[in-house]
């Protein structure tokens, strides 16, 4: 079970979150006019990736925030977490 | 019954306590401290199974968690257990066990015959042999593997014993007691560090508990016991016996699972009969130990082959002899040990040792004493069938191929020793690439990959003093590194006797002419021979052999023959055993309770039941309940020997004529507040929020991203920057989420917050056409009126000196109302409900009838709502807005989403007017096409009309708008009907709704 430290509330065992996907991906603006490929892109194409994977968990037993996860999915090594608006360098 | 092989002087059993038990029927007699398998050779009792695959005798191997023979079905307290080791099931007053495949006795057991058809029954004998012909399959060959199979017989009965789960962090986490465990905990302790030192057996001291060595003018075994009493005092620390930490996972995290109760005739009250520990640690430091393997020669599965520490242990630790007459065949001074300890307490042993010319401090002891030792000298072949009566040996030639000319010598038993194994599974299974060592040829841990350290034996350091010089540092450095303490700690000075190099010997060649089984795998009978045939077979990768032999796969996961079984492939294969590699240590290191794992999780506790404040009114009115999610909801208020059926239709009624009302407290509902409120609802429902007035209410539906419908419900404008919204009962807590999601993730600018009230309201929903008149009695004060309280308005009322929240919204397509009391009040607002509608006739009703008055009302709900629907299927395409926005609405514009031809809600009625379609029917055209007949739409939800008295179904159909009038089938395969029906609209009653606003 991962040890995940939610910058909110510390270090939590995994089954107070629950898992969220890709951080990156980015909703398209509303309004605004978007290609079905950019759409699709959006909504279902993901990339399985083997190591460092930025992803987001929801402390849904706990604070109930939305956060990020840097996590390696082969080792399962968390390498930092950020709050939901914090910036990724 | 006597204890024939008990000795005095020895051991550490409690003789002032006799203990009676029974195996195989028949009564015996041991003492407190001994363990099942203790007992029984105190006894004399040697034999105890049947092997797995040849039903040859099984005895006793090992004398702890390796052991692979003397596996038995245990009656406790009423209960049965099966495959429990006889070498770890202490003994209590009472206790039965039996043996296991075996049948019909252990002594004559006809599957013995394989062992004389074992020429045909090879390895991958079942993969080549139940092949053909494919319709023998389930008829004769499963039927008569199953019965062969096994290691004994679940319960099928309800397990009354409870087990608990604890969730557990420490700094450092110690597995083992041995010397090694005892130092690093002692040292860390000190320091105060918050320790757990988990030890699987009774006793705490591993090895010290045998091994004659000394630890600062003490024995090992009364330095172990003060420092385990002294640990014992500590706040800081947690000491567990029979606690086994069967499993190392990600972040440090192990489960250790700790045997309160085996150990007693029956669980005590309040007592768990196990606890399951999930351990967060800092620091993890493995002191696993190791395990003694055989030596490969004929026959080796007879019983009274031992492992030489096996016969030890018995010896010192319960006072037990193996054999009168015993033979110890060693590669190493281990053996001398075994040797020596039968010598002090009155037994002659005979060492045979493979080695031509050890030299030790341990091998001059045993000369000494005057043990008989034979040098370059091996087993051959033990004799005897259900115990060894003598054995072949020979001398052996140096580069161990050619063996001299065979003897017989008597003998009772063979202790043997080929060396030792580093207990390295916790290691390997925290994700640690393990190393060989040459000088021990074995595996040890490399770079360690979590926070793990692994010291003593199972770090491959077979010495006491270097043990405990690295146990004290680690547990001290360790503990230092958390607590910044630094107690300066002596080491004590430690006496021992140095050890020669061992042999790298593990079988014996068979003498010509003979065609002995030599058994690496002795839980599932797999032999040398058997590696030789997947190997000739064309078997290379370890993992393969592994799968295609069964080595190492049976309950002891190959804890005494994965390495003789390495060693045989390298040799074959002629490659070095690294470069074989070993098969992956996966956890549990030993089998685990199932209900351990579950704990209490059972029956309703797998899921917790939740209840409406109202509940026990409904109780008290023979409400018939059904799960709803995790509710519990009433189906229908049973009246006298009325049926679902006949009660959910005059509950229906009585709606539709007078007024019914409904437990609705399940619904979700949240709070949503801040001065974006509006713009968030705008955004996340498909219709339009920004002009919604204060005191009105709006129905909305809300898709995922895909454009599939994800939930709907009413939102109320309570005040200006505050509503209220509810959700299905079902998607409560996901809808939740998404907001979350949305207000954190992807839209922070907006000022708003989201909070679940689902159990601060209590709900009720009062409907049918007297529904007005009972809300006007309800609350006098309040205009209630058609003007006062249009459909879809919302006004604070006083029910009785209690605050009310009354919405005009109407689920069931009557004139309805929905009254909302802070859950407390509940059950008050209930009974007043019920005692001021008595002159309207009113009736509760449940979620049947509440089911059936929106189906034939056509209001879609959660079986049309099914996550695979879009607006348009639903016929709410009207709620969705051309105008602004919305989540999910890029996702309609897909082709499939606008098709010409797209999935439409219907009403479906049978043309007899008399058969109810079952519910999941598929539409077809034609009843007679052949399979697979194409499938239009599915029946999504059946009810009886209390309006039109008859059946009617809503149906998700293909090209649904255009299909009114139609002619079809519904054919139900599980319920083997088929059954002629016209295709109406979906709104079956009011189809205006007329009513709602009257």
């Amino acid at each position: 079970m991962l040890y995940i430290n939610c910058p909110h509330c510390g270090m939590r065992s995994q089954n107070e979150f629950s898992y969220g996907g890709d951080a990156s991906v980015k909703r398209p603006e509303l309004n605004k006019e978007v290609s079905d490929q950019e759409w699709d892109n959006f909504v279902y194409n993901r990339k399985s990736l083997r190591g460092k994977h930025l992803e987001l968990w929801q402390h849904i037993s706990g604070c109930r925030q939305w956060i990020k996860v840097e996590r390696d999915t082969a080792t399962h090594e968390i390498f930092r977490t950020f709050k939901a608006d914090e910036e990724v360098a | 019954m006597t204890q024939a092989f008990r000795i005095e002087n020895s051991g550490l059993i409690n003789r002032d306590k006799k203990l009676s038990f029974k195996f195989n029927g028949k009564t015996y007699f041991g003492y407190e401290g001994d363990t099942l398998a203790s007992a029984l050779l105190a006894n004399g009792v040697h034999l105890v199974g049947r092997s797995f695959k040849y039903h040859r005798p099984r005895g006793f191997f090992g004398a702890g968690v390796d052991e692979p023979y003397a596996v038995v079905q245990l009656y406790r307290n009423g209960e049965t257990e099966p495959n429990i080791k006889a070498t770890e099931q202490e003994l209590f007053e009472g206790l039965e066990a039996k043996s296991v495949n075996c049948w019909p006795s252990v002594n004559f057991d006809i599957g013995a015959i394989n062992n004389f058809l074992k020429i045909f029954l090879p390895a991958g004998f079942y993969y080549k042999t139940f092949m053909w012909p494919k319709s023998f399959w389930y008829r004769i060959y499963e039927p008569f593997i199953r019965k062969a199979a096994g290691l004994g017989v679940a319960s099928i009965k309800h397990d009354k014993e409870r087990y608990e789960h604890k969730y557990e962090y420490c700094d450092l986490l110690i597995a083992g007691s041995g010397p090694s465990g005892l130092a690093s905990a002692y040292a860390a302790a000190k320091n105060g560090a918050k320790v757990i030192l988990a030890e699987d057996k009774p006793r705490f001291g591993g090895s010290l508990l045998t091994s004659d060595v000394n630890i600062g003018n003490q024995s090992g075994k009364d330095w172990a016991e003060g420092i385990i009493a002294e640990l014992k005092t500590m706040p800081n620390v947690v000491v567990k016996n029979r606690s086994q930490i069967f499993g190392y996972y990600d972040h440090n995290m192990l489960v250790m699972s700790e045997k309160v109760s085996d150990h007693l005739p029956a669980t005590k009250k309040y007592h768990p009969n196990k606890r399951l520990w999930y351990i967060r640690a800092k620091e993890v430091l493995i002191s696993s130990g190791s395990i003694e393997r055989p030596i490969v020669f004929g026959n080796n599965d007879t019983p009274g082959v031992i492992l030489s520490s096996a016969a030890k242990e018995y010896l010192k630790v319960y006072g037990v002899l193996v054999g009168r007459k015993p033979l110890v065949f060693t590669n190493n001074d281990s053996g001398y040990e075994t040797a020596i300890e039968f010598k002090k307490h009155g037994v002659d042993p005979v060492v045979l040792d493979s080695r031509k010319n050890p030299e030790s401090e341990i091998i001059d002891e045993a000369k000494n004493l005057g043990i008989n030792i034979k040098n370059s000298y091996v087993v051959v072949a033990a004799q005897g069938y259900k115990k060894v009566k003598s054995a072949d040996i020979a001398s052996i030639s140096e580069d161990k191929k050619q063996l001299g000319k065979i003897e017989n010598i008597q003998c009772d038993c063979i202790c043997v020793s080929g060396f030792w194994t580093p207990t390295i599974h916790l290691t390997s299974q925290s994700g640690n690439k393990t190393k060989f060592k040459e000088e021990i040829d074995a595996f040890v841990p490399g770079q360690s990959k979590q926070n793990e350290i692994t010291l003593g034996a199972a770090n491959g350091v077979f010495t006491l003093e270097e043990t405990l010089k690295t146990s004290f540092k680690a547990g001290s450095e360790l503990s230092k590194k958390i607590t910044e303490n630094d107690n300066e700690i002596a080491i004590p000075n430690v006496v021992e006797k140095k050890s020669s190099q061992h042999d790298k010997f593990w079988c014996v060649p068979l003498p010509k002419g003979k065609n002995y089984k030599r058994f690496l795998d002795f839980q599932n009978d797999v032999a040398v021979s058997d590696i030789e045939i997947a190997l000739r077979e064309g078997y290379r990768s370890i993992e393969h052999v592994k799968r295609y032999t069964t080595l190492g796969m049976a309950t002891d996961q190959g804890k005494t023959s994965n390495l003789n079984g390495l060693q045989l492939v390298s040799e074959i294969e002629n490659k070095v055993v690294p470069a074989v590699g070993h098969t992956t240590f996966r956890p549990p290191y030993t089998p685990v309770s199932i209900g351990a794992i579950v704990g209490r999780e059972v029956g309703k506790h797998s899921k917790p039941t939740r209840k409406s404040p109202m509940h026990s009114w409904h109780e008290k009115n023979n409400a018939v309940f059904v799960d709803a999610g995790v509710w519990l909801r009433p189906r229908y208020y049973k009246r006298g020997n009325e049926n679902l059926f006949e009660g959910s239709k005059r509950e229906a009624k009585n709606v539709r004529t007078n007024v019914g009302v409904c437990d609705v407290t399940t619904l979700g509902k949240i709070d949503i507040k801040g001065p974006d409120a509006a713009e968030l609802l705008n955004r996340v429902y498909t219709n339009a929020w920004l002009k919604l007035p204060v005191g009105k209410a709006r129905y909305g539906v809300m898709l995922r991203e895909d454009g599939i419908v994800m939930d709907d419900g009413t939102t109320t404008r309570i005040s200006e920057n505050h509503y209220h919204m509810t959700t299905t009962t079902a998607q409560a807590a996901n809808v939740l989420s998404h907001l979350e999601y949305y207000l954190q993730l992807v839209w922070p600018e907006l000022n708003v917050n989201v909070v679940s009230t689902t159990e601060q309201w209590a709900g009720a929903a009062i409907a049918g056409p007297k529904s007005r008149d009972l809300l006007q009695k309800l609350f006098p004060n309040s205009d209630v009126s058609n003007e006062g309280l249009p459909f879809m308005g919302y006004i604070e009322g006083d029910l009785f000196g209690v605050k009310a929240r009354i919405f005009r919204i109407s689920f069931s397509g009557e004139l309805a109302y929905e009254v909302n009391v802070e859950s407390d009040y509940g059950n008050f607002m209930w009974e007043k409900i019920m005692e001021v509608g008595e002159e309207f006739k009113i009736q509760p009703y449940g979620t049947e009838a509440l089911s059936t008055l929106r189906i034939e009302m056509g209001h879609v709900a959660g079986s049309e709502l099914d996550g695979r629907t879009i607006p348009y299927d639903n016929a709410l395409e009207g709620l969705v807005s051309k105008k602004k926005d919305f989540i999910g609405k890029r996702s309609l514009k897909r082709t499939a989403f606008t098709a010409e031809v797209r999935q439409r809600v219907v009403g479906v009625v049978p043309l007899d007017k008399q058969t109810s379609i079952p519910e999941g029917s598929h539409l077809v055209k034609d009843d007679k096409a052949p399979l697979p007949n194409p499938k239009l739409g599915h029946i999504s939800a059946s009810c009886w009309s209390v309006e039109y008295d008859n059946p009617f179904s809503l149906a998700i159909l293909k090209d649904g708008k255009n299909m009114i009038g139609q002619k079809l089938f519904a054919m139900s395969p599980l319920k083997n009907k088929v059954i002629p029906v016209e295709i109406v609209s979906s709104h079956y009653v009011d189809p205006k709704g007329e009513r709602v606003r009257s």
